[in-house]
């Protein structure tokens, strides 16, 4: 029996999709059967993200709705074949689905998948309702932004309401200089402030944005950058390993060092 | 405190990242602050049993109230005692 991850975050841009690609790629590089849902019907992108656009045939309301079967609707991932995509319906609204057709959906893709990652939409309407009707535990997303940070904490309350309680952060975006300058939040500031566990911490990269130009995500790149070492992590944290939290302050020059022991630097 | 942590101390100026923590630490005291009246009635309700054991209560006189200023909620609780129960 497998189990369903809701990733969610509030606010719109701070890269769930990208990580519901790279953790789900990740937990199948680590030899497990994973099913990606993309629940933001009407704004499908999950499919893009891990470049399997052409190959869609049916989507999540046509499962559903009963005109295909689930196993017709899953799209096998170009280079992982223990990897699939359920995606969403682009030309339908949020309310084509409801929460207990997602609960018994999870329900039957738990029979046969180790793990379920459903990528939420953003908002806290219905379409948030109905992603998190069917998981077990929630990852929320955020960035060292007040807006994110703000929107993650709403998040956490309304997860709390729904019982999906003890709901694990992972801080997207972390710009090493900026947080050495004075001018990002750092990890402490937003734990403190949030009071949830941490799952892991992703740097800002560039490299996310050229392998989402490609359609294959970060985390499989064979000479890893710092964005695919940390989706590594979080994965096998996600199986109960420990890891140590990624050193994204590394590479001090000596300069830098000079700078640490006056100040001017983190 | 580091050089840098010094000078903003005699300087006046702030980090951006603190100015950022304590705008969310703000917002948030009042975002979490927005409660239902029936959450308000809830929390109402248990005040009453607890000090019930100490002293009787006039519950038509009880009010609780949130208020919020200067970025610090506070929980305002008027109780009417009628008479107050001897220690044991």
């Amino acid at each position: 029996m497998g189990e369903v991850l809701v990733i969610t975050s509030g606010k719109g841009g701070v890269g769930k999709t990208t990580t519901v690609a790279n953790l789900g790629t990740g937990l199948a590089i680590e030899g497990k059967k994973v099913a990606l849902i993309d629940a933001d019907i009407g704004l499908r992108n999950l499919d893009v993200v891990m470049g399997l656009e052409n190959r869609i045939v049916y989507d999540l309301v046509d499962v559903v709705e009963g005109r295909c079967r689930l196993k017709q609707a899953l799209i096998r991932d170009k280079r992982f074949e223990n990897l699939y995509l359920l995606p969403a319906a682009q030309t339908r609204d949020k309310n084509a689905v409801s929460p207990d057709q997602m609960k018994k959906l999870c329900e039957e893709l738990k029979e046969e998948f180790d793990f379920v990652l459903v990528d939420c939409p953003a908002g806290i309407e219905q379409g948030f309702r109905n992603a998190i009707a069917g998981a077990d535990r929630a990852l929320i997303v955020t960035t060292p932004e007040v807006s994110a940070v703000r929107d993650a904490d709403r998040i956490i309350g309304l997860l709390e309401a729904a019982e999906l309680s003890n709901p694990r952060l992972i801080i997207n975006r972390i710009r090493p200089e900026m947080v050495r300058r004075g001018d990002m939040m750092d990890i402490d500031d937003i734990l403190e402030i949030l009071a949830i566990e941490l799952l892991g911490i992703i740097p800002d990269d560039e490299r996310i944005i050229v392998s989402t130009n490609r359609g294959e995500p970060v985390v499989s790149a064979i000479n890893g950058s710092m964005s695919a070492q940390a989706y590594r992590n979080i994965s096998k944290r996600l199986l109960g390993q420990e890891v140590p939290m990624l050193n994204i302050y590394k590479n001090r020059t000596l300069l830098g060092k000079i700078k640490k022991i006056i100040g001017f630097g983190g | 405190m580091n050089l840098r942590a010094l000078l903003n101390a005699l300087t006046g100026r702030q980090d951006s990242k603190d100015v950022a923590r304590e705008r969310l630490r703000m917002v948030l005291v009042h975002d979490r602050a927005t409660v239902s009246p029936e959450f308000l009635e809830k929390i109402k309700e248990e005040m009453i049993s607890v000090i019930s054991k100490y002293m009787e209560i006039d519950e038509r006189h009880t009010v609780i109230n949130l208020h919020h200023t200067d970025g610090t909620a506070v929980l305002e609780a008027n109780l009417a005692i009628k008479s107050i129960r001897r220690a044991p």
